[in-house]
């Protein structure tokens, strides 16, 4: 959606994802796709060869789409398809935290330093 | 086969007794498309990413359809950075490596090595869990194009998680 509001706008936009259903349904200017497991879009952790890799073929597609529509599928695999299992489970589990109004702070110093800062 | 998240999230919240998710469907039959403008080697590329990343001294997010940006310095210290989203499960390894979600090493890097022009002096962050898409079209993405425009990027690259 964001994408779509800012090309509209006449910014030129490029979207990097890993999940090729929700990319498809959202009709981006410019999509590339990774099969990585969610909160890897940008490669493997602590693999910068990966990551550099990754970044590299994405950012080079700003000037190799000249047409909107179909979603570039970039050739790498995760190591095995194990996690394929947890990500298509249809057992009724909600994996989301509470939603209610707090930040959610990754450490509690955060919150000192956000206090600190004045940003709260 | 890749994994069909949407026909699995529908089908996980009709289980647990929620109303069916609505995910967004965007139009087919209109694309917005803007051709670039320069090469990319020349071009200043804006960045945002929807993982909910925020550096220390930032107020994280809340998850209840936070709308609100983070701004961050692109050489922010990657032991500076922090995220939280309402999908926690997915932010194990981003914690242990921003860079596998947060790509501002990669940028660095193909901004020295001349691939693009340069990364904008600071990056961008909501927290994609937001269960309503009227606020992100009236309050989160107008407020990252007056960001991006301020910036004068040239194009922006997003990472949508």
């Amino acid at each position: 959606m964001v994408a779509r509001f800012l090309e509209g706008k006449g910014i030129p936009t490029l979207c990097l994802g890993s999940a090729y259903d929700i990319l498809n349904a959202g009709k981006a200017p410019r999509s590339v796709f990774l099969d990585y497991p969610l909160g890897h879009s940008c490669g493997k952790p602590f693999s910068e060869k990966d990551q550099d890799d990754v970044l590299e073929q994405a950012v080079k597609l700003f000037e190799q789409i000249t047409e909107p529509g179909n979603i570039v599928i970039l050739d790498k695999q995760w190591e095995d398809d194990n996690w394929r299992i947890d990500a298509s489970s249809t057992a009724a589990s909600d994996t989301r935290q509470p939603r209610d109004q707090s930040p959610q702070f990754q450490h509690a110093a955060d919150y000192d330093a956000a206090v600190a800062s004045g940003a709260i | 086969m890749f994994v069909d998240y949407m026909k699995t999230i529908r089908e996980r919240y009709l289980k647990l007794g929620y109303e069916p998710y609505r995910w967004f469907h965007a139009d087919d039959n209109i694309v917005p498309f803007t051709p670039l403008k320069k090469k990319l080697k020349n071009s200043k590329i804006g960045l945002l990413s929807t993982s909910g990343a925020y550096s220390v001294g930032q107020c994280a997010y809340h998850y209840k359809d936070d709308t609100s940006i983070r701004a961050i310095d692109k050489n922010c210290a990657l032991s500076n950075i922090r995220f939280s989203h309402i999908t926690e499960n997915y932010l194990e390894n981003p914690r242990k490596d921003p860079n596998c979600i947060l790509p501002l090493r990669q940028l660095l890097k193909l901004e020295a090595l001349g691939v693009i022009g340069n990364l904008a002096n600071e990056v961008f962050s909501c927290m994609g869990g937001v269960y309503s898409q009227r606020r992100v079209l009236n309050e989160t993405a107008p407020e990252l194009y007056s960001r991006f425009s301020d910036q004068e990027v040239d194009v922006v690259l997003l990472v949508p998680m």
